[in-house]
C-alpha cells in the first residue's frame, strides 16, 4: 500500500539515491580490479552482481531506517498510523518502496562494470535473473518491515543501520564466497534473504540451478511477514502507550 | 462516508475522567525517571454537530487529550469513546470516522505534489478508486487549491499547506473533525480562509472539536468553550457564559517602559487584583490588570509606577481573553 508513491519519493531523495548508486559503483571497482589483478577464476560479473546486492542492502537497511526517522522528522508517522489501513501494510508500503530503490544499485554496477571493466554481461538465464531479482526485492523489503518496526518504537534505532550493513555483506557472501568464511556464519546466512538472492541470481546469470535459491528466498519472505505482522501490531500499541510517533 | 450515528441524546464526543501521564529520564551519568502528569482528570462531552473548543495555553493538555481522542495516545487511565465507539478498544474504526487536522509546517509529503498526497491517502482510507477523483477535486475546490494539485509541496506556502492538510482531513468525509490548532503560524489572511472552512464544516453538521490559544478564534467560532489549564478543565460554557464570569471585574491596561518585577510583583500583591500578566510589545511592556469591579486601581497604579516612564494607562470592559487569563492564571 502506498509502494507507488514511496519509491516516487525514495527515488528524488539525494541521499537513497548516493547509498545505493554510488557506494556500490565503488566497491564493484574495487573489486572487479582486484579480480583482474589477481587473475581470479571468477568472471567479472559474479563481483558486479555482488556489488550490486549490497547496494540494495544498504538502500534497505538506510532507507528503511532513515525513511521512518524521515516520517517521523516530516510529522508523518502521525498520519499514517491515524490512518485506518493496518499499519504492517502502510510500514510494507514504505519498506518496499526502498528497496524497489535498490534496483539502481544493480543496473547501475553491471552497466559500470561492462563499461569500465569490459564486464561480459550475458545471463543465462534471463527470465529466473528477473524473477530472483523481483522476489529478492520483495524479501528484503519484508526484512525492511522486520526492522522498521523497531525503527518506530524507538526513535533513535536506525542508528543500528549502521551496524548491520557490513556484517551482512559479509555473512550473506556478497563479498566472499560463503566457503571461505566460519561454518557457524552459515547458520546465520541461511536466516538472511539476500544469502538466497545472490545465489539465485549468480545461478541465473552464469549458469547453475536458481530455483532452490529462489524457493528460499521467498520461505524467508514468508517468515519475515508473519514476523513483521506480530512485531508491527505490538509496535503499533506500544507507540500509542509511550508516545513515541512523534519527534519531540 | 456512511459512519455511525451516535444513539439519540448520545454524545458524539465523550471523554470522561481522562488521565495521560508521560514518563520520561532526566541526567546524563545518573538517569533519573521523570513522571509528567499531562492531562490530570478531564472530562467532557460534545454533541453531534457541535463546534467544541479546547482553548488553554501552550502545555496545558490540549494535544495530549486530541491526540488520544484520535487514537495516536492510549489514555493512562479514563474512558474515551467517540461516536460511541472505545478509542483503546476500536482504534480502527474510531479512525474510519474522524479526520485531525493540525497545524504546522509539518505533515505533508514536501517531494510529492498535492495530488499525490492526496491518492496516497485516499488509499489508505480505502477510498473507492471510482470516486477517488472527483473527491479529490471536492476537498481540493473546498480548501480553494483547485488547479494547483500537479504542483510539489515544497513550493506551498505555509497557508497552502495548512489548506492541504484540511483537504486531507476531509478526503473521507468523517463526522467527525479535530482540528489542533490549525491557523498557528498562517498569515492572518490563510487563517482566515481556514476558520472560515471550519465554520462551513460546522454548518454541514460536522462535530468538530477544536483546540486554539486564539481567543478570538475561539469565540467567533465555537459553540462552546471548555479552558485546559495545567492538564485539568477549568472552565466550560458558551463563550457568553465565560465572558460573564469576568464581567464584574475592571481591567486596567498599562503600557510602560522597563517595569521592575519587584514592581509588578507589588501589583499582584494589591488587594482588590485579581490576575496580572506582561507582554513585551515593541520595545514596550504591556501590563493588564484584572480586579475587583470598582476597584479605583487607577490612582494606587500610578502611585506605585512612580518613576516608570508609562506611556498609556486606560481602563476597559472586560473580554473573553480577560476571562481566559483569569482562568489559566489562577493559583
Amino acid at each position: 500500500m502506498g509502494w507507488w508513491y514511496q519509491l516516487k519519493m525514495q527515488a528524488q531523495s539525494g541521499f537513497v539515491v548516493m547509498v545505493s548508486l554510488v557506494q556500490p559503483l565503488i566497491f564493484a571497482s574495487i573489486a572487479m580490479a582486484d579480480q583482474q589483478a589477481g587473475n581470479r577464476t571468477l568472471p567479472l560479473l559474479y563481483y558486479a552482481l555482488g556489488a550490486g546486492i549490497m547496494g540494495i542492502w544498504s538502500t534497505v537497511v538506510f532507507g528503511c531506517g532513515g525513511a521512518l526517522s524521515w516520517q517521523r522528522h516530516q510529522g508523518m508517522l502521525e498520519p499514517l498510523v491515524m490512518a485506518p489501513a493496518p499499519l504492517v501494510l502502510v510500514l510494507l508500503g514504505i519498506t518496499l518502496g526502498t528497496a524497489t530503490v535498490g534496483l539502481y544499485s544493480m543496473g547501475a554496477t553491471l552497466l559500470w562494470g561492462w563499461l569500465i571493466f569490459g564486464a561480459h554481461i550475458h545471463l543465462v538465464d534471463p527470465v529466473a535473473f528477473v524473477l530472483a531479482a523481483v522476489v529478492m526485492i520483495v524479501a528484503l523489503g519484508l526484512l525492511g518491515l522486520v526492522m522498521g518496526s523497531s525503527f518506530v518504537l524507538y526513535r533513535n534505532a536506525n542508528a543500528l543501520s549502521n551496524a548491520l550493513e557490513y556484517p551482512v555483506w559479509l555473512v550473506c557472501g556478497l563479498v566472499v564466497p560463503l566457503s571461505l568464511l566460519p561454518g557457524w556464519t552459515h547458520y546465520l546466512a541461511y536466516i538472511l534473504a539476500p544469502t538466497w538472492g545472490i545465489e539465485a541470481m549468480r545461478a541465473a546469470a552464469l549458469g547453475g540451478n536458481p530455483w532452490l535459491s529462489v524457493l528460499w528466498c521467498a520461505v524467508a519472505s514468508l517468515v519475515y511477514l508473519g514476523l513483521g505482522v506480530v512485531l508491527v501490531s505490538n509496535v503499533e500499541r506500544l507507540s500509542r502507550a509511550h508516545a513515541t510517533l512523534t519527534f519531540q | 462516508m456512511s459512519a455511525a450515528a451516535p444513539a439519540r441524546g448520545e454524545p458524539a464526543i465523550e471523554v470522561a475522567d481522562l488521565r495521560r501521564t508521560y514518563r520520561t529520564t532526566t541526567g546524563t551519568v545518573r538517569r533519573r525517571r521523570l513522571e509528567i502528569e499531562a492531562v490530570r482528570g478531564v472530562s467532557l462531552r460534545v454533541a453531534p454537530g457541535e463546534l467544541f473548543g479546547l482553548l488553554g495555553p501552550n502545555g496545558a493538555g490540549k494535544t495530549t487529550t486530541i491526540r488520544v481522542l484520535c487514537t495516536l495516545l492510549l489514555p493512562t487511565s479514563g474512558t474515551v469513546r467517540v461516536l460511541g465507539l472505545d478509542v483503546v478498544a476500536s482504534p480502527r474504526e474510531v479512525r474510519r470516522r474522524i479526520g485531525y487536522v493540525f497545524g504546522g509546517d509539518r505533515g505533508l509529503y514536501d517531494r510529492l505534489s498535492a495530488l499525490d498526497n492526496l491518492r496516497y491517502f485516499a488509499d489508505l482510507y480505502a477510498l473507492d478508486p471510482r470516486r477517488q477523483r472527483q473527491r479529490i477535486d471536492e476537498v481540493l475546490e473546498l480548501v480553494g487549491l483547485q488547479g494547483r494539485g500537479k504542483e510539489r509541496v515544497e513550493g506551498f506556502s505555509r497557508g497552502m499547506r495548512q489548506r492541504l492538510h484540511l483537504a486531507r482531513g476531509l478526503l473521507h468525509d468523517p463526522p467527525v473533525l479535530f482540528f489542533d490548532e490549525p491557523t498557528i503560524g498562517v498569515d492572518p489572511v490563510g487563517a482566515r480562509e481556514v476558520r472560515q472552512v471550519v465554520s462551513e464544516l460546522a454548518r454541514a453538521g460536522k462535530t468538530i472539536l477544536l483546540t486554539t490559544h486564539y481567543m478570538f478564534e475561539a469565540d467567533s467560532l465555537c459553540d462552546r468553550i471548555a479552558v485546559i489549564s495545567k492538564g485539568q478543565i477549568v472552565a466550560e460554557g458558551t463563550p457568553q457564559q465565560l465572558k460573564a464570569r469576568v464581567t464584574a471585574r475592571s481591567v486596567v491596561e498599562i503600557e510602560a517602559y522597563g517595569i521592575p518585577e519587584a514592581t509588578v510583583q507589588r501589583i499582584r500583591d494589591l488587594p482588590d487584583v485579581e490576575a496580572v500578566t506582561t507582554e513585551i510589545r515593541d520595545q514596550a511592556q504591556q501590563l493588564t490588570v484584572q480586579a475587583r469591579e470598582g476597584s479605583q486601581l487607577t490612582g494606587r497604579l500610578l502611585q506605585i509606577l512612580e518613576g516608570v516612564r508609562v506611556e498609556r494607562i486606560v481602563a476597559r470592559e472586560p473580554t473573553l481573553e480577560d476571562a481566559y487569563v483569569a482562568l489559566v492564571t489562577a493559583p
